[in-house]
């Protein structure tokens, strides 16, 4: 890919309070439109890793940019609109299991809106179409009014993707997005996140254990061991014999 | 077959020493204070006759004092309503500054939290005692002071509440670009709405029958009516009164249930 990546990393490192070693001297970069998969054993950092992207974690030394702007020093206002830009995905849904579907899609677009408007639930008719459409994409349109928690893992794990669209993301972070569920549903939810990426041209980033599934969707495999980058590369030079290699304990 | 081999437990672990040890103690300490403070268990069983007395007196209802206490009741009612709901408007804010996993300010939480100590500690005779000196006798100096006490009592139940709520969902309004007031709107208040209703009504429950003793100091509805009896030895109105209540708190009871079953 010839073009400028959308998100770089620069001798990133991040150790926590406690003095446990996070991230360790991260230096890679992700061209646009990449479906990217990082895998790695528990506690390797793929879950720090994916959340130094939104800032939901901050990091200890280095710099993240994301299209050609550093991140760190974003606060308040700003902040909110990089994380606009970027979907996220959760292990556990993390819907709001009480409310209906149609909320929890519509919840992915407050940042649209100015605090009142969203609290006094003041969406306009364009935003409920979208959120129907987006929910055309993930195939559960019967399921608009819905309460969240009458759904099955797999429907809760597709809502959460249709929320996401919601925020007209280009990049999307899914943490471990299949690792509750069944092996169908997994097929599901790994072949939406796929189309997303070919057909809305939005930059994937998974985490996932299965190396399987990596070597099945992924554009290119990066692998994590205690917190620092042990492999990187593209999806056509991988071979079996890597991906064990990076389970294996040190 | 073989069993497999089983850990052995402690010495500690298999006699529950820590158990044991924790009753003793708990029985010791209870001991104690009966003994330092003089208090005589003996004394509610060989005056328990007195107690019989009285309730022989209460055993025939004044029936006829039942339209009487219709009106003060009806307005004890209206205060406990006005003050819960005032208390509660201003106990949310609060509740949510005081939250630990909302708020990680350590300094704010403990300002916010002295402040909430500060008025529990306020007993609500004192609350009445002063606002009926400010006020004057009737039921504005009673729904004050309900206010008050239901401040200081919803907001420790709600921040307790929204500390044991689901991160998750929060997490996702975060990364989505949402605003403090939005993550609390979305996330936080649909996990806790049915609680929140449930202690709504027992605190209602409460200051109905504080409503009750809060007239003695004259700060309106029933207790006036409550000492009035008791000052005059009639036991069977104040029989008709404490059923009157009991009537009331029942209901509150049963439209709690109700609500909470609906809004699961």
């Amino acid at each position: 890919m010839d073009q400028q990546p959308i998100i770089s990393f620069k001798n990133v490192n991040k150790i926590y309070n406690n003095g446990t070693v996070g991230l360790k001297d991260i230096n890679f970069d992700i061209p646009r439109g990449e479906f990217l998969v990082v895998v790695g054993l528990s506690g390797a950092g793929k879950s720090t890793l994916l959340r130094t992207i939104n800032r939901m974690h901050e990091i200890s030394s280095g710099e993240i940019t994301i299209e050609n702007e550093p991140i760190s020093d974003y606060k308040g206002q700003s902040l909110r609109l990089l994380r606009r830009k970027i979907g996220m995905i959760f292990q556990d849904f993390n819907l709001i299991k009480r409310s209906t579907v149609q909320r929890n899609v519509l919840s992915g677009r407050v940042s649209y809106y100015p605090t009142w408007k969203s609290v006094l639930n003041l969406f306009s008719a364009a935003d409920k179409d979208r959120a129907i459409h987006a929910l055309e994409r993930v195939n559960l349109t019967e399921k608009l009014y819905t309460r969240a928690d009458e759904l099955s893992g797999g429907q809760q794990q597709r809502v959460a993707i249709a929320r996401t669209l919601m925020q007209d993301p280009k990049v999307i972070l899914a943490d471990e997005p299949v690792a509750s569920l069944d092996p169908l549903t997994t097929q599901t939810v790994m072949d939406i996140l796929k189309r997303l990426n070919q057909e809305d041209g939005i930059t994937v980033i998974v985490n996932l254990h299965s190396v399987a599934l990596a070597r099945q969707y992924a554009d290119r495999i990066v692998g994590l061991r205690a917190g620092a980058v042990v492999y990187d590369k593209a999806i056509a030079d991988v071979t079996e014999a890597d991906l064990t290699k990076i389970y294996q304990t040190a | 077959m073989t069993t497999p081999e089983i850990p052995q437990r402690s010495w500690s672990q298999r006699w529950h020493v820590k158990a044991v040890g924790w009753t003793a103690l708990l029985v010791a300490l209870l001991m104690g204070s009966s003994k330092m403070t003089g208090v005589d268990v003996g004394m509610f069983f060989s005056n328990f006759d007195q107690f019989t007395n009285l309730l022989v007196r209460m055993s025939q209802p004044a029936w006829s004092y039942v339209p009487i206490i219709i009106q003060p009741l009806y307005e004890t009612i209206q205060m406990a309503i006005l003050g819960t709901t005032i208390g509660t408007v201003f106990a949310v804010p609060f509740a949510v500054l005081a939250a630990s996993n909302l708020v990680h300010n350590r300094w704010l939480r403990g300002i916010i939290r002295l402040i909430l100590d500060l008025v529990r500690t306020l007993p609500d005779l004192l609350l009445a005692a002063i606002f009926v000196a400010i006020f004057g006798i009737g039921s504005t100096a009673g729904v004050i002071t309900l206010a008050i006490f239901s401040f200081g009592m919803i907001s420790k139940l709600f921040y307790e509440v929204i500390e044991t709520i689901d991160m998750g969902p929060l997490e996702a309004m975060e990364s989505v670009g949402a605003s403090k007031v939005t993550i609390i709107w979305y996330a936080v208040l649909p996990q806790i709405m049915n609680q929140f209703v449930s202690y709504f009504l027992y605190t209602l429950e409460i200051n109905v029958r504080a409503s009750t003793v809060l007239g003695y100091l004259g700060a309106g509805g029933i207790g006036v009516f409550l000492q009035r009896s008791l000052s005059e030895f009639d036991y069977n109105k104040t029989a008709v009164i404490i059923l009157a209540t009991l009537v009331v708190v029942m209901v509150i009871d049963g439209v709690s249930n109700h609500l909470r079953r609906v809004l699961l």
